[in-house]
């Protein structure tokens, strides 16, 4: 990773250099930090930073698979495992470390296993196939982290700690203490004090197991043991060629991060300074700037880092900041601990009470934003310090409110973005929580600053009068979640009566289509009733969608994108018998171009008698469902997703939404659907479905987030309807799912809680609306088709049958196209 | 009627009926050649309002087919191509002061949409 980030900070430098990258791992750097995930159904891809393709892009010569087996200084010269050699002007060492596995006999037995790369998470998922117990040698953060992983696994886990208590460098004693009670009441057993001795194998082949001797004369008996007892810098390649390393090991640099041979530098886990090695990401990014900085002439100094962290083990959270342990001379300490709600907190002062000097949270982190900007920014505490760390209900907690912290105080560590870069990107014109993400990266990285950046970019706002107004236009003073909340509510029917009562003027093409489209999600009547066809856009009013000149698309529904050939046939005809252009497009299935309004019913008649249905490629609603043939045909396919995809389409089909909505389902994890690029997507595996939630091609693409794991098929549907229609509900008006995701207090953890935990207790009222919606269902085109007063509309003169003698089309490659000004003009004036 | 001329009436020019308006929104109509859109705002005084058809930024004829409503109590329509507003009563887009789109005399009598005989 830090390695990677040199690469990337170098290759975007002013520097011009040649840039060679070598890596013993088989693939380009990939996020650790996520690392767990992996047992989630995150693919190595997916945890990927970077491609081989991005590296070629930045003219970065890669070699991965090969190790660097040796440093010739004299001849600046690096030389690989499979014996090729690189010349170099300069060396920057980014090796990383390895898990220690202390020397214990026994400790290479084929289940004994490391966790630290993706290759390690492999072998820990094969070997516990056919496992039942699991035990993880080492009690810290990493030891935790395999423990998470080793549950998901399904094993019955064990953590086996030498140290007294869990976490010990970074959690005093209470802290250790409540952190084993949570975890122990989540099914882990947790042996502390406990020495492993020997290892030894028992049973027969086939059917061998591993029991672990501890000094205390106990033993344990498990299928797999995973050693995560602390990592040691990888320095065996500065050892050698003579650079200066520590006693304890660890590629000693100074701060400009250089090693005793000043062409070769050193960064991240690898490199030791002033004594200590970081083994956090954000110091080792720190460590890569530093270094590009001393190429491109700045040279900036790496001035140590703080070591404080936040993080989520097995769902318990955890905090650490500073002097956790209290050990600064002087200092005096504030202890809660709450052990009905399994909560402990303690805050480290200076002896005077003014200054904060560290903390430790367990069970409870949402102190911890402010707690960091006390400690990091020196801000003098309030005269009652132990307020910081109570509960809210007693006495208030005095929030640290965003103005308060100085503009150098770093809000993302992850990415060094400061209150000042948030202030300069709001100044740069961004002016939403979504903006400032996408500008500057703050919180894009661990995510753990997502709540401070809110405060932070909200106050900000209010500060300069920017105070977001949210009403969705001068006719309402409303945002669209209030407006959908009010005709809910009061059982509004119609934009009459919503004005009348609750806005002023006489509405807009702002305000209309999205009452519409409040109304039809809540009472889903026909959109071209005459209280309705006004508020609609041109697209929805002709159920068609308007192209440049002024004519129309028709697209028919083609449920995940599964089409006979009769029906392949109707289509080709009618395309040829109207002279329409034909494409097909993104979602699997057949858009036919050209189409003047008063030819559309007559489209439609001969398309629904040959069986289809409106498509609603027009309206704010559900697009399509992709998919891609699955175990029906495919050698690979593990469920069948083409049915899946049809039964998914045709149940959400027509649902009126803020925005367009798009799906996708995948049959097995080469996810040939592309599921991850849509609003939700399902990714079929040997248990079930994997459901992926606000992904987004686009303008600007995201990944859909992995939000459920191997769910059966009603509990997919089940987590559909539910995430659909609180979406529904709680969007602003044309906002796509990635964005209103990205603007949701909480974030993915709190949208789990709504949808899988009912956090709300909103969800059975989510599914009757969505049945409601589902079993109201009609084709637009049917229903319009069969009323002659709905097809009076479509005529282009209400007092002529004559065509719009501007709608010309000229031929391209066989098939019709709009003609272009000039050529209509002259098309005309040669008619004429 | 369709194909049928126009019919001249003493007071102008018979467009439509009351019955080929929609409420709250817009048809078309071809006069003398030219595109014309009409409007009915039936809770307005007066009900029905004429512009060009002719979007002369998106360069189709649509107006007919854009959203009815009101920008600052200005009666406006919004070009269902790029959305500029063009005033019911001025022909005037309000995002572009250099352009406009022409108005035509228009009035309901009697159930009759009308295009006023300009000469009267």
């Amino acid at each position: 990773m830090v390695g990677h980030h040199y690469v990337e900070q170098l290759a975007c430098s002013e520097v011009d250099a040649r840039i060679t990258v070598i890596g013993a791992e088989p693939r380009p750097a990939y996020d650790r930090v996520h690392l767990s995930e992996f047992f989630a159904g995150r693919k190595p891809e997916e945890l990927a930073l970077t491609t081989r393709e991005h590296y070629k892009e930045l003219g970065v010569d890669a070699h991965f698979g090969d190790a660097v087996v040796a440093i010739d200084r004299d001849a600046k010269v690096v030389t690989t495992d499979s014996g090729r050699a690189f010349h170099y002007d300069k060396l920057v060492l980014a090796t990383g470390s390895y898990p220690f596995v202390p020397p214990i006999p026994g400790a290479d037995f084929s289940n004994c296993l490391v966790y630290r790369t993706i290759d390690d998470l492999g072998m820990i998922q094969a070997k516990s196939k056919n496992a039942k117990i699991g035990v993880v040698v080492g009690g810290g953060l990493l030891g935790l982290e395999a423990a998470n992983a080793l549950q998901n696994l399904g094993l019955q886990t064990h953590v086996v700690e030498f140290a007294p208590g869990l976490m010990g460098v970074q959690l005093d004693n209470g802290g250790s203490a409540m952190l084993r009670r949570k975890i122990e009441a989540l099914g882990v057993q947790v042996h502390t004090s406990k020495a492993t001795q020997t290892i030894e194998e028992t049973g027969g082949k086939g059917n061998t197991r591993l029991v672990m001797n501890f000094a205390d004369g106990e033993t344990l008996a498990t299928d797999v043991i995973v050693f995560s007892a602390g990592i040691r810098p990888s320095d065996q390649l500065a050892r050698d060629c003579g650079l200066e390393v520590g006693p304890r090991g660890g590629i000693s640099i100074d701060y400009h991060c250089r090693t005793s041979d000043s062409d070769i530098f050193a960064i991240g886990e690898c490199a030791l300074y002033g004594g200590m090695i970081f083994g956090l990401v954000a110091p080792g990014y720190r460590m890569a700037e530093v270094a590009v900085s001393q190429l491109s002439g700045e040279h900036n100094a790496f001035k140590g880092a703080d070591m404080s962290t936040k993080l989520k083990l097995l769902g318990v959270d955890v905090g650490s900041i500073g002097d956790s342990h209290g050990k600064t001379e002087g200092a005096i300490s504030y202890t809660f601990s709450d052990e009905r709600e399994e909560v402990y907190k303690r805050l480290i002062v200076s002896a005077d009470g003014k200054t904060a000097l560290g903390a430790v949270l367990v069970g409870d982190c949402s102190d911890y934003d402010t707690l960091l900007q006390y400690y990091l920014n020196g801000i003098e505490l309030p005269a009652n310090p132990e307020a910081m760390i109570l509960p809210a209900s007693e006495g208030g907690a005095p929030l640290l409110g965003a103005a308060a912290l100085p503009a150098t105080a770093t809000i993302c560590s992850c990415h060094n973005v400061s209150k000042g870069d948030i202030i300069s990107a709001i100044d740069g014109g961004c002016c939403s929580l979504a903006d400032v993400k996408s500008c500057t990266a703050a919180s894009t990285g661990c995510g753990g600053c997502a709540a401070l950046l809110k405060n932070v970019v909200d106050d900000e706002m209010a500060a300069r009068g920017m105070e977001v107004n949210t009403a969705i236009c001068e006719h309402f003073n409303f945002t669209r979640q209030e407006l959908f909340h009010i005709a809910k509510v009061e059982s509004i029917k119609s934009f009459e009566d919503l004005i009348s009562h609750h806005g002023t003027g006489r509405g807009c093409e702002i305000c209309k289509p999205a009452v519409a489209s409040i109304l039809a999600s809540l009472w889903n009547d026909y959109i071209l009733e005459d209280k309705h066809v006004g508020l609609q856009d041109t697209n929805d009013t002709f159920l068609a969608n308007m192209q440049k000149n002024g004519t129309y698309s028709v697209v028919p529904r083609v449920p995940g994108g599964e089409i006979t050939p009769e029906k392949l046939i109707v289509l080709g005809q009618v395309a040829k018998k109207y002279d329409l252009y034909t494409k097909i497009t993104g979602g699997q299935r057949i858009d036919l171009f050209g189409a003047r309004v008063d030819q559309l019913p007559d489209i439609w008649k001969e398309l629904i008698d040959a069986g289809f249905e409106t498509g609603h490629a027009y309206g704010k609603a559900l697009r399509t469902v992709k998919s891609c043939v699955g175990s029906t045909w495919c050698r690979y396919g593990v469920q069948d997703s083409v049915s899946m995809a049809i039964y998914v389409e045709d149940r959400y089909k027509g649902l009126r939404s803020p925005h367009k909505l798009k799906s996708a389902v995948s049959g097995c994890t080469r996810e040939c659907a592309e599921a991850q690029s849509k609003d939700f997507g399902v990714i079929a595996t040997e248990h079930g479905w994997n459901l992926y939630l606000c992904g987004n091609g686009g303008m600007k693409p995201r990944h859909a987030d992995l939000f459920a794991t191997d769910l059966d098929d009603e509990t997919l549907i089940k987590y559909i309807d539910r995430f659909l229609m609180f979406y529904v509900r709680t969007a602003d008006r044309l906002q796509r799912t990635s964005v209103w995701l990205d603007n949701l207090e909480g974030g993915l953890a709190y949208l789990k809680e709504v949808i899988i935990d009912d956090k709300l207790g909103i969800c059975a009222e989510l599914e009757a609306q969505m049945n409601s919606i589902v079993g109201t269902y009609q084709c637009e085109w049917k229903t319009t088709v069969e009323d002659p007063e709905k097809l009076k509309r479509f005529r282009q003169f209400v007092n002529s049958d004559a065509a719009d003698e501007r709608v010309v089309f000229v031929q391209e490659r066989g098939q019709p196209r709009p003609a272009t000004e000039e050529e209509t003009d002259q098309l005309l004036a040669k008619s004429a | 009627m369709s194909t049928a001329e126009n019919i001249q009436s003493n007071d102008g020019l018979v467009i439509c009926q009351h019955s080929d308006l929609i409420a709250n929104s817009g048809i078309c109509a071809l006069i003398n050649g030219q595109q014309v859109a009409i409007f009915y705002l039936p809770e307005e005084e007066p009900t029905v309002y004429a512009i060009g058809n002719w979007d002369p930024i998106g360069k189709a004829n649509v107006l007919s087919r854009g959203i009815v409503g009101d920008v600052q109590g200005r009666l406006v329509v919004a070009s269902p191509l790029y959305k500029q507003h063009f005033d019911l009563i001025t022909g005037q887009c309000l995002e572009n002061d250099d352009v406009s789109v022409p108005v035509y005399p228009i009035e309901m009598v009697a159930g009759q949409v009308i295009l006023a005989n300009r000469n009267s």
